[in-house]
């Protein structure tokens, strides 16, 4: 744990660090607070001789049910918990929740952590394809995304101590709890500040964030390439399936009217079908892996740039700050200094995330790309045999047929 | 029994490793063990296609294409000398015009088909041009693979005609005018008319040509399904070029991606591209089943001439029938059927002696000429029976024998298929393990 947190970073005082809570009514600076998980990581660091509690967090999402109420018709999905960790009342929790709630945990945790990469949800609607809501194989990808969703939480170093999570995977009555917590006035008071930074511009981005900017940008475009590109084999191949099966009962339609040439016929017929299935099984995977693998890459994309964005927002609202003490003269700048070791303190933990998204990206997408190269590999393998036994079969008829004409 | 020719050609044994090529090889030197025929004493081939220009029967400038035949003597070939061949340019329509002798002069054998005039069954790719080299190519096959059908017949391949056709580059079409072969072809409304009004056809020729019908539309569906295949499996492949483009582009922003990706996109371009080889060796199969749905016309084709020829011996028949009632009626005065001039006679009264003496002597004579026609008929008719049902039952086995084959050369290109994406695939996938 002590890699990810830069070792140069000198926190001070507990009371220093409460100004990284929201300027609103309502101060932070309980558990929920960035200042406290700081610490906490600093305390972790100072242990990491000693025994270190095993952070276990299992989580899966499953079982979508159906609701009908008199205003909605909505899905909730089961949230199994199990966890070996202290922080928790018991190991195992089951609770159902619906889209709405994960929205809300994902906002939470973006809201306390501005610059750290939330891995992002799957989308509200989807519009290409025109699906249904409701559809089975909508709500399945919805389902496996929501629980990706979460096991990145949970694997997430910081973001798997958010009380928030807790709250989420363990509270039954999560409405009520929804309706404490603030939100919403913080959140356009954010946004106002924000937008008024992000017309006045960063001055001096250090040069890491410029070309992780840089970065994000491509990888967005390059990420959304393969996509549509992956898009448009699905298409192409659902087309090629269709075909398939119009090829087959040709061939077994005639041998019906042949003799001699019916066997080998009807043998093709079964071959073609054969290898339609299997086609058909090629693309499932497709769909069901490669194609989410790329679009959550492709949300994630957008995330990055959020958080760019915030975090250059904070920077320029500091540069702001300092600019005008520095013309009113003031050489007291409390607020302007703890807003600089809030740029100093985001700045780090981005780039600790940054790296280790990075490394989460390469192996995720390294994954789906070889389980595709595999399961091609597989479906050539298939239709190789499908064919080779044909080819057996009509060898030996032949070579029966051979010894029949011998004298 | 004709002697075994496998000393004068490669024998067609059971390979372990059968490739597409080997079947159509196979095929060729089966021919050339059939039988004493032409093409056990010529060796014949089609070896060029070019283009050329001139003036066509209504004066005017076309392009056109002609094929270069080329025939070595059996023997010399045997003897080891390697002789310089024959050869003589013709086009496909002196083709068309050999065929259609052969149609005419022959009307009891299923005569080889041509390859299609015209570009049909098309996917996308296959351009429907008929001056397109790939189509030129394959027509350049067809027309040897006719060649060579028509040089190991039996029957068809002691004709002196084809012989000339082989032989003597010009005045060949004068002969073959010559031989007045065009006035000898029933019309197209003879035949048709025939087919309906037959009454007692051969059984076995009416289930060939039921089988004909049921041959062309099964063969014809069929090319129908795979063409469409064709162009679907065409895009999927052509598609996953993209990724090579997106692939490049990509690891142009990684570090230790980028090789992995580089190269993977590379495969993916291979993959792409292999595409091509695949459709146009298939194009060869579908070749192979087009022959056969050409070839069901020319079964029809025998089985039409047999309802014909019944037919006029029906017709014959009935007429001579009818004339031995008159001449009956006539010799008796007994009135059994319907005549006009027996109406006539009750109307306006009978005719004179010497007349009635006269029509009598006119029907004996018809009554002669139509039992001459007959019995000429009966010939004509049995004869064609006989010839057709031999040649009929020969078409039967070569189709099983031939269909077999390109059944099996399809599986073998399927094969084939599936080891290149083998290939490719493992490729791609070191390349992502690398990553």
């Amino acid at each position: 744990m002590s890699a990810l947190f830069p070792a140069h970073l000198d926190l001070e005082e507990e009371e220093d660090l409460e100004v990284f809570s929201k300027k609103t009514s309502l101060t932070d600076g309980g558990p929920n607070s960035p200042s406290s998980m700081m610490n906490q990581y600093r305390l972790e660091a100072e242990e990491e001789e000693e025994e270190k509690e095993e952070k276990e967090l299992f989580v899966t999402v499953d079982h979508p049910e159906s609701h009908v109420t008199a205003i909605e018709t909505f899905i909730t999905y089961r949230v199994l918990t199990k966890t070996t960790r202290s922080d928790f009342d018991c190991s195992e929790f089951e609770v159902r929740r619906r889209y709405q709630d994960f929205l809300w945990l994902r906002s939470r945790l973006e809201e306390n952590h501005p610059t750290l990469i939330v891995h992002p949800l799957p989308e509200k609607f989807v519009m290409k394809g025109m699906v249904e809501r409701f559809n089975e194989d909508f709500i399945e990808t919805r389902r496996r995304a929501l629980q990706r969703f979460l096991s990145k939480i949970s694997e997430h170093p910081l973001l798997s101590c958010s009380p928030h999570l807790k709250i989420f995977l363990t509270t039954q009555d999560l409405q009520s709890h929804k309706k404490q917590a603030p939100g919403f006035l913080t959140r356009v008071g954010e946004t106002v500040r924000a937008v008024a930074h992000s017309v006045r511009g960063v001055r001096s981005r250090p040069e890491e964030f410029t070309l992780m900017q840089e970065y994000v940008e491509q990888f967005s475009s390059k990420i959304s390439s393969v996509d549509k590109v992956t898009q448009r084999i699905i298409r192409e191949q659902r087309e090629y399936v269709d075909e398939m099966k119009q090829y087959s009962p040709p061939y077994s339609q005639w041998g019906g009217m042949e003799e001699a040439l019916q066997l080998p016929l009807q043998e093709v017929a079964g071959c073609v079908q054969r290898c339609s299935t299997e086609t058909q099984l090629q693309l499932q995977h497709l769909s069901t892996v490669l194609l989410p693998a790329l679009h959550e890459y492709m949300l994630c994309a957008d995330t990055l740039k959020a958080v760019m964005r915030r975090r250059d927002n904070i920077q320029a609202e500091y540069e702001a700050r300092r600019e005008a003490m520095e013309k009113r003269g003031d050489q007291e700048g409390e607020e302007v200094q703890a807003l600089q070791e809030k740029v100093e303190v985001c700045n780090s933990s981005l780039q600790v995330d940054w790296s280790r998204w990075r490394s989460s990206m390469r192996t995720d997408l390294k994954t789906a790309l070889l389980s595709t190269a595999e399961s091609n590999l597989q479906h050539y393998e298939k239709c190789l045999a499908v064919w080779e036994t044909f080819l057996l079969s009509q060898r030996e008829e032949g070579s029966e047929q051979k010894e029949e004409e011998a004298p | 029994m004709a002697e075994d020719g496998r000393e004068e050609s490669v024998a067609a044994d059971d390979d372990s490793q059968h490739t597409a090529e080997d079947g159509i090889h196979s095929l060729n030197n089966t021919m050339v063990e059939e039988g004493p025929t032409l093409l056990r004493r010529m060796e014949i081939c089609v070896a060029e296609a070019e283009k050329r220009s001139g003036k066509n029967t209504v004066n005017m400038q076309e392009t056109f294409t002609v094929y270069l035949i080329e025939t070595r003597p059996m023997d010399a070939l045997a003897e080891g000398r390697n002789p310089a061949p024959d050869s003589l340019w013709r086009r496909y329509s002196e083709f068309e015009l050999l065929r259609n002798y052969l149609l005419v002069t022959f009307p009891y054998i299923v005569v080889p088909p041509l390859p299609e005039k015209r570009a049909e069954f098309v996917w996308h790719k296959l351009s429907a041009d008929n001056m397109d080299p790939d189509f030129v190519e394959r027509r350049r096959v067809g027309l040897e693979n006719f060649l060579l059908r028509v040089a190991s017949h039996p029957v068809l391949s002691n004709d002196k005609i084809l012989h000339h056709f082989l032989t003597e580059e010009h005045g060949w079409k004068e002969v073959v005018y010559e031989t007045g072969f065009q006035a000898k072809a029933d019309s197209r409304l003879k035949a048709l008319s025939a087919t309906f009004r037959v009454r007692n056809p051969d059984k076995r020729f009416m289930d060939m040509k039921h089988y004909s019908d049921e041959l062309q539309s099964h063969t014809s569906q069929l090319l129908r399904a795979r063409a469409r295949v064709a162009d679907r499996l065409y895009g999927v492949y052509k598609v996953h070029g993209n990724y090579g483009r997106v692939f490049s582009e990509w690891s142009a922003i990684e570090k230790e991606m980028g090789d992995g990706l580089q190269s993977a996109g590379h495969h993916m371009d291979a993959y792409a591209a292999s595409i091509d080889d695949i459709l146009e060796e298939e194009e060869h199969y579908a070749d192979q089943l087009k022959e056969y749905l050409f070839y069901a016309e020319a079964l029809r084709a025998v089985c039409r001439k047999h309802e014909l020829t019944q037919f006029e011996l029906e017709m014959a028949t009935q007429d001579l029938i009818s004339k031995k009632q008159q001449h009956e009626e006539l010799a008796t005065g007994i009135v059994r059927t319907f005549s006009f001039k027996g109406m006539t006679n009750k109307l306006f009264g009978q005719e004179a002696p010497e007349q009635r003496e006269a029509r009598l002597k006119l029907l004996e004579e018809l009554i002669e000429e139509g039992e001459e026609a007959v019995k000429d008929k009966t010939v004509e008719c049995e004869e064609h029976v006989e010839k057709a049902w031999v040649d009929m039952q020969r078409f039967k086995e070569q189709k099983d024998k031939d269909l077999r084959e390109a059944l099996i050369n399809y599986a073998v290109m399927q094969v084939s298929m599936c080891k290149k994406g083998i290939q490719m695939w493992s490729n791609a996938k070191e390349c992502f393990l690398k990553m």
